[in-house]
């Protein structure tokens, strides 16, 4: 197991190399295609599913923990965007299943929701999501996400990045953004290490 | 009409759209991800719109009809159609959607079914407002011009 896991990690540095691949988690088909062409935009190989059994049937979790005849190279995530509110599994029980994954607990979550509520945020960062982005979701969120997480995997070459602070997210947006008083809400603090 | 006119008559067109609170600034926004090589993408998010709102009218239709209704599922479905107009800036459909989901919480049908009315309504309105305007750029494009990029400020 450890010795699979250390192959896994050994791979990530590839990632700055090339395109980030996105797995995108939305019931919506509105949703669904906004979040692929926002993804596109920023450079990203993109997966979208509609369900998170669908996600976890992509990465290989839906049965036991791991799929050995995967072939990581192809099917690679290096981020996970899901919505929050889906029926059946909803995106945070998603995000448990990932994270207690010891082989995709590394990969990002984003979790994205219509509805601004404070402890369903927060639960979400305890469970160790990497930020909470409200919907309708932006292009320039999508950007400081995606941008993030290519400089995160390029400079710890496989290790957890350190602690961010909420300043690290003030990144002025590029200039696609059209409206100067985005409403996105974006709180992060790190979860565990 | 020469293609400036046309230019001329849907920048007057889409602005009236958004003075009248039809669309709000997300419109705006996926209108900024169609380019040269996806021409149609807006027209394709307001159609999935059109789709899953025809769709999700038809089970609000057929919750409250029922003799013991089910408000959680009508809330679901409304928090569906809010999210959905949400996305694509139809924002008097989504204000309409937030006011059906506080009687969906007091478990009011008369009220429920007097505010799918006007969820309906809304739908109809913004519906017809938006092939309007695909219809003005569908000219537009076939006399040769482009759609102009519509911007904040007016």
């Amino acid at each position: 197991m450890a010795a699979t896991a250390d192959l896994f990690i050994q791979r990530l540095p590839e990632v700055s190399a090339r395109e980030l691949h996105v797995l995108a988690v939305d019931d919506s088909h509105v949703d669904r295609k906004v979040i692929e062409r926002l993804l596109k935009i920023s450079s990203c190989k993109v997966t979208v599913v509609d369900s998170g059994t669908r996600a976890l049937q992509y990465l290989g979790l839906d049965g036991g923990e791991k799929n050995s005849s995967i072939d990581f190279d192809s099917m690679k995530v290096n981020l996970i965007m899901t919505d929050y509110s889906m029926p059946g599994m909803t995106g945070f029980e998603l995000l448990k299943k990932i994270k207690e994954s010891s082989i995709f607990r590394e990969i990002p979550v984003v979790v994205m929701s219509s509805e601004n509520i404070l402890t369903r945020i927060d639960s979400c960062l305890e469970e160790g999501a990497e930020e909470f982005l409200l919907k309708p979701v932006k292009l320039s969120d999508v950007k400081r996400v995606t941008d993030f997480i290519m400089r995160g995997e390029g400079m710890k070459g496989g290790k957890r990045s350190q602690k961010r602070r909420r300043s690290d997210d003030c990144i002025p947006s590029l200039t696609t953004e059209l409206s100067p008083l985005s409403p996105s809400t974006l709180a992060s603090k790190k979860s565990k290490l | 009409m020469d293609v400036g006119q046309m230019q001329r008559q849907w920048l007057d067109y889409t602005r009236s759209l958004f003075i009248e609170g039809f669309l709000d600034n997300q419109f705006l926004q996926l209108q900024q991800l169609q380019d040269e090589n996806n021409p149609e993408f807006v027209v394709e998010v307001v159609s999935l719109f059109f789709d899953d709102s025809e769709r999700l009218l038809k089970d609000l239709n057929f919750a409250l009809d029922q003799q013991g209704v089910d408000f959680k599922k009508v809330d679901a479905h409304v928090h569906q159609l809010k999210g959905s107009s949400s996305s694509i800036g139809a924002q008097r459909v989504k204000n309409a959607c937030i006011a059906f989901r506080n009687f969906c919480e007091d478990q009011n049908v008369e009220a429920c079914l007097r505010c799918l009315q006007q969820v309906k309504q809304e739908y109809c309105l913004v519906k017809n407002k938006l092939e309007t305007l695909f219809r003005l750029e569908q000219q537009i494009v076939a006399a040769g011009g482009s759609i102009p990029m519509m911007e904040l400020g007016f």
